[in-house]
């Protein structure tokens, strides 16, 4: 049987029968912008930040399909544009303030905000009013920063088998709870160790006492663009992510 | 009820007959928990946490499910719990300031309980009763043609604790107001007419004449019934025990649509026949029905009609006496969700999740109810399924046009002399059926609900069909006097409170478009804020993960338009404004500082000489 | 024409309003190049010049957000002065530290601050018609004028400003690529 390949802006990328778009395109190491995405956890696309036109409608690359032929375009100014009005909705949603953020530099949010080259936030911001949970004793929750991305949901359930964490509320309300009567992580059975505690793509689960510990322009995002990472992304464990 | 009066032994004793009712099932979570909060009142944290012990959950998954849904509460809410449809219709008929006497007359705030525990109000999306409002909803149960004087009569039976079985009866009494009668609204047959038909017919026939039929989904995306009936027929079973489902979608909560109401209230057997021809045509043993939870209160009547289905073997096992033909109906009621009338969000919704719509494909005639073949068929396509059984295919495509065969019926409110349902054939132009309802002076008619489309005069002679104007049923009629602009804020924010959150464009977005809409609506507005709405529709249409998203900014999108001035005039300049009131930013501080002078204020400063700006 | 409009030396205005002057030290960290740049620019209101009123500009540079009703009037001095407005900074692109103020009450804030915080004595909430009152919440300037450029970083680095100034002088779009553009 011959090779089934997307054609993905224009350039022939090989698949195998199941793959996403968004698996074919990081094994070709080309980019395709993504918040939710993890290749360890199966695919949500609730970001849509990898928003792609396949054969002319747009999908989201992490959950569609590759289908032999399909022409996919991904690095356009169109696509491009409507990436960066997101980005600036989940900046605005939540409260991102970069330079108090102990994974500034590491974050995915901020990384693809300076590939996009998102300057601004351009719409009003919500400044929703979200406590810290620092109960536990090894790690720190800060809601402020939450994109609701369920990677962590993903973690605790599908491979932790804890279920530390969950949404609730819906709309512009809904929000990360923990698995807890009293709503506090330090009476779950959450643990450093967990997975969970490593997948966060932005800053909310914290290591408590190790912020800060790379000097500036040594960090990841310091070093090269996320664009330029994908190798890194597409093989990344939940082990190697530091927090 | 709170935390301090329900100890943990008697949260048990209240909690333990709700979940054995559904044998422990995780799946049944929706329906455990609302029962539970009716015993309870609401659902206080300890209750959570036992019921997840009890159905094997963890709790936050419990947690998660609870504060999806607008119905269930985790904070402690009113003995009386009033809700006022918030509907644009009922605004027409006066509710917002209907609100507002109740709340007077009650002495408390809007969205907030009294003090002593006994009554909050609030505002609830539309409850399906458009042609009979102003309504509302006390305690789960719908009240109708609100007025000034049953509002003070109501506020009266609250402070006194009255039960409410001994409030007027007049005051919930539901009519059908059906205006016209057409191939659908003129049956009468007694009950398992259609399915005695179809069980004649056989299966293979059956879905032949389905297939003859042309029959389109009435739910508003159109899709040919048949399709989805010989997929699921055809698709393997995965689970154990293999099983296929017939599921009715009856969370009919489109704003101005309220026809499911009418076929659930009196063609019940119609409907149930028609699941189980679609059951025995696919192979399908159980069906289930979704009740949207505003028409609880249909719940009686209808398992009566079970019950007696059942007694007259026309459900069950030997269906009609034809021994291996099975097939049986529960009903499962929704909690307050919109976005469960998608089909996928209303599968996870039936399998007690949260109603988030599924990533597809796969679809649910592969993948469906926990994990099964699945039809979703909305009410009325149900209804017209019995019909092809009994009259044929050829007989329904001889109605209506080519693309859209049958009739439809439309739910018709707004500024009309007759409102109420309208059985027409496909095809028939938006003037005919304005002039048949009585609808004088229109200027707009919202075909569809706000996911629909917004006709203006100069379109009244479109039809309504699938290849012309589409229609789930909606038909909500504006007169010239009617302010269109509210009406597209109204369906902003409606929207916006029914986003399921799930994907960054429509949760956030949704948001964004209401407030931009509420800044013009106080004044602030700007040509900037409507080129937002425009840039933010640009990007909801193609992006969202779902129709809820990829059409919330039509009535935005259709009123700006052809309805542009009414926006206009609100403008405060053509540039830029600032997001929020200058002046009321500072209110805080002169409440602090006791401050009057000019330079306390914004706006009044600029009009005092001397002092700069 | 062209001649014209390259010739003439244009007028910049610089300001900060809830901010820390950091972006203003920043400014300063173009070091030499400011030479070049009064080559090229007049300064109007700025700290440089200690100019009070800000008259008719090219550039206005704004650093920080908006917590008062001064930095509102400020704000809108420079846009109805300047022909591009940039906002420079995190405080003035999204409220930055300032806004960490923003979910708590602005009353209990200044009760808490002037009446009860531990060892105040009869304390008394400012309140000389001279001081501008605090907004209930700090805001990023874009919400209240039209902006024209944004320089993120807290602060931008010298060699971010000079690019951008750099682009905007000599008629290019500014642009800041990696490593210049930064939020932190």
């Amino acid at each position: 049987m011959t090779q089934q390949s997307i054609l993905l802006d224009g350039l022939p990328v090989p698949f195998e029968e199941g793959q996403t778009i968004m698996d074919a395109a990081m094994a070709a190491e080309i980019f395709i912008p993504h918040l939710c995405h993890h290749p360890e956890f199966k695919p949500q696309g609730s970001c849509k930040l990898c928003t792609v036109k396949a054969s002319g409608r747009y999908v989201s690359a992490c959950t569609m399909p590759a289908r032999d032929g399909m022409e996919v375009e991904n690095n356009s100014p169109d696509l491009n544009d409507k990436r960066r009005t997101m980005l600036q909705m989940l900046f605005v949603e939540g409260n991102h303030f970069c330079p108090s953020c102990e994974k500034s530099g590491n974050c995915m949010l901020q990384a693809l905000a300076y590939e996009l080259e998102m300057l601004s936030p351009h719409f009003n911001q919500f400044y929703p009013n979200r406590p810290l949970d620092a109960s536990h004793p090894q790690v720190l929750l800060d809601f402020n920063r939450c994109i609701l991305c369920e990677l962590c949901v993903r973690a605790s359930r599908d491979v932790d088998g804890k279920h530390v964490f969950s949404l609730s509320g819906r709309g512009i309300t809904k929000h990360l709870i923990v698995n807890a009567e009293s709503g506090r992580l330090a009476d779950t059975d959450f643990s450093l160790t967990d997975k969970a505690a490593h997948v966060c793509p932005v800053g909310v689960i914290l290591e408590k006492r190790k912020g800060f510990a790379v000097p500036i322009g040594q960090r990841r995002y310091d070093v090269d663009p996320i664009g330029m990472q994908v190798e890194r992304l597409a093989h990344r464990t939940t082990t190697e992510e530091e927090i | 009820m709170t935390d301090e009066c329900v100890g943990a032994e008697r949260l048990g004793e209240l909690l333990q007959p709700i979940i054995d009712g559904h044998g422990g099932d995780p799946g049944m979570l929706v329906q455990i928990l609302r029962e539970a909060q009716e015993a309870l009142g609401y659902l206080p944290a300890a209750a959570l946490t036992a019921i997840a012990r009890a159905v094997g959950l963890p709790r936050a998954r419990v947690e998660g499910v609870a504060g999806f849904y607008s119905f269930l509460h985790l904070q402690p809410v009113g003995r009386y719990r009033v809700l006022f449809s918030d509907n644009i219709t009922d605004h027409m008929l006066g509710s917002v300031e209907l609100m507002d006497r109740l709340c007077n007359r009650l002495w408390i705030e809007r969205g907030k309980v009294s003090e002593d525990g006994l009554v909050s109000v609030d505002t609830t999306s539309c409850t399906g009763l458009c042609d009979q409002g102003p309504a509302l909803l006390v305690n789960g149960r719908a009240m109708t043609r609100m007025s000034a004087e049953r509002i003070d009569r109501i506020s009266e039976m609250i402070r006194a604790e009255l039960p409410l079985d001994d409030w007027p009866r007049e005051y919930f009494r539901i009519e059908d107001n059906i205006r016209r009668r057409d191939a659908l609204l003129n049956t009468c047959w007694p009950a398992g007419e259609a399915l005695r038909a179809a069980l004649a017919r056989g299966p293979e026939a059956m879905l032949a004449e389905m297939r003859t039929s042309n029959l389109r989904g009435r739910g508003g995306a159109g899709f040919t019934t048949y399709i989805k009936w010989e997929s699921a027929r055809r698709a393997p079973c995965r689970g154990e025990p293999p099983e296929r489902y017939i599921v009715c979608n009856a969370d009919e909560g489109e704003p101005g649509t309220f026809k499911d109401r009418v076929l659930l209230s009196s063609y019940t057997d119609l409907l149930f026949d028609g699941m189980s021809v679609a059951g025995f045509t696919i192979g399908a043993t159980r069906g289930l029905l979704y009740l949207r939870g505003e028409y609880a209160y249909l719940l009686p009547a209808l398992r009566e009609n079970l019950a007696r289905r059942r007694r007259d073997g026309l459900l069950g096992t030997a269906l009609c006496g034809q021994d291996g033909v099975c097939f049986d109906i529960e009903i499962h009621v929704g909690a307050g969700a919109y976005v469960c009338g998608e089909e996928s969000a209303l599968l996870e919704s039936l399998e007690g999740k949260r109603g988030v719509p599924r990533i597809r494909p796969p679809f649910p005639v592969t993948v469906g109810y926990r994990g099964q073949p699945t039809v979703v068929n909305n009410v009325e396509t149900l209804c017209k399924a019995a019909l092809i059984a009994v009259n044929g295919g050829a007989w329904f495509a001889g109605l209506g046009t080519k693309q859209s065969t049958g009739t439809k019926l439309l739910s018709i409110s707004g500024d009309v002399e007759m409102p109420g349902i309208y059985d027409y054939p496909f095809g028939v132009s938006v003037a005919q059926v304005l002039n048949e309802c009585g609808a004088g002076n229109a200027q707009a008619v919202q075909i569809s609900g706000p996911s629909g489309t917004c006709l203006g005069m100069h379109e009244f002679s479109r039809h309504v069909a699938f290849e012309d104007v589409p229609t789930a049923g909606a038909f909500m009629v504006f007169g010239a006097h009617r302010d269109m602009f509210e009406v597209a804020r109204n369906f902003a924010h409606f929207f916006a409170h029914e986003s399921c959150g799930f994907c960054t464009p429509c949760r956030v977005g949704t948001s964004l478009v209401a407030n931009c809409m509420d800044k013009i609506a106080d004044g602030h507005g700007s040509q900037y804020d409507i080129n937002e709405i425009f840039k933010i529709h640009r990007l909801l249409h193609v992006a969202s993960h779902c129709g809820l998203g990829q059409s919330a900014c039509n009535p935005l999108f259709d009123t700006l338009n052809k309805f542009r001035p009414a926006y206009e005039r609100r403008l405060r300049s053509l540039d830029f404004e600032p997001a929020f009131d200058l002046d009321q930013a500072l209110a805080a501080a002169r409440q602090m500082t006791g401050r009057d002078d000019p330079a306390a204020h914004f706006g009044l400063a600029a009009r005092v000489p001397g002092v700069t700006t | 024409m062209e001649a014209v409009v390259q010739n003439r030396k244009l007028r910049l205005a610089t300001t900060s309003l809830a901010g820390c002057f950091g972006c203003h030290m920043a400014f300063l960290d173009i070091d030499e190049r400011l030479l070049d740049l009064v080559e090229r620019v007049d300064f109007d209101r700025s700290p440089l010049t200690d100019i009070k009123q800000c008259g008719a500009c090219d550039i206005g540079l704004i650093e920080g957000g908006i917590c008062n009703a001064e930095n509102i009037h400020v704000l809108q001095e420079f846009r109805r002065q300047c022909k591009v407005l940039i906002a420079i900074g995190a405080c003035a692109v999204n409220g930055g530290l300032p806004a960490q103020r923003n979910h708590l009450s602005l009353g209990q804030c200044l009760q808490e601050v002037y009446l009860t915080w531990p060892g105040i004595v009869s304390g008394q909430i400012p309140n000389d018609p001279e001081l501008p009152l605090p907004l209930d919440k700090v805001h990023p300037i874009h919400e209240i004028v039209r902006i024209d450029y944004f320089i993120p970083g807290c602060p931008p680095s010298g060699d971010a400003i000079w690019k951008f100034l750099t682009d905007l002088l000599d008629g290019r779009t500014p642009r800041l690529g990696h490593p210049l553009l930064h939020f932190d």
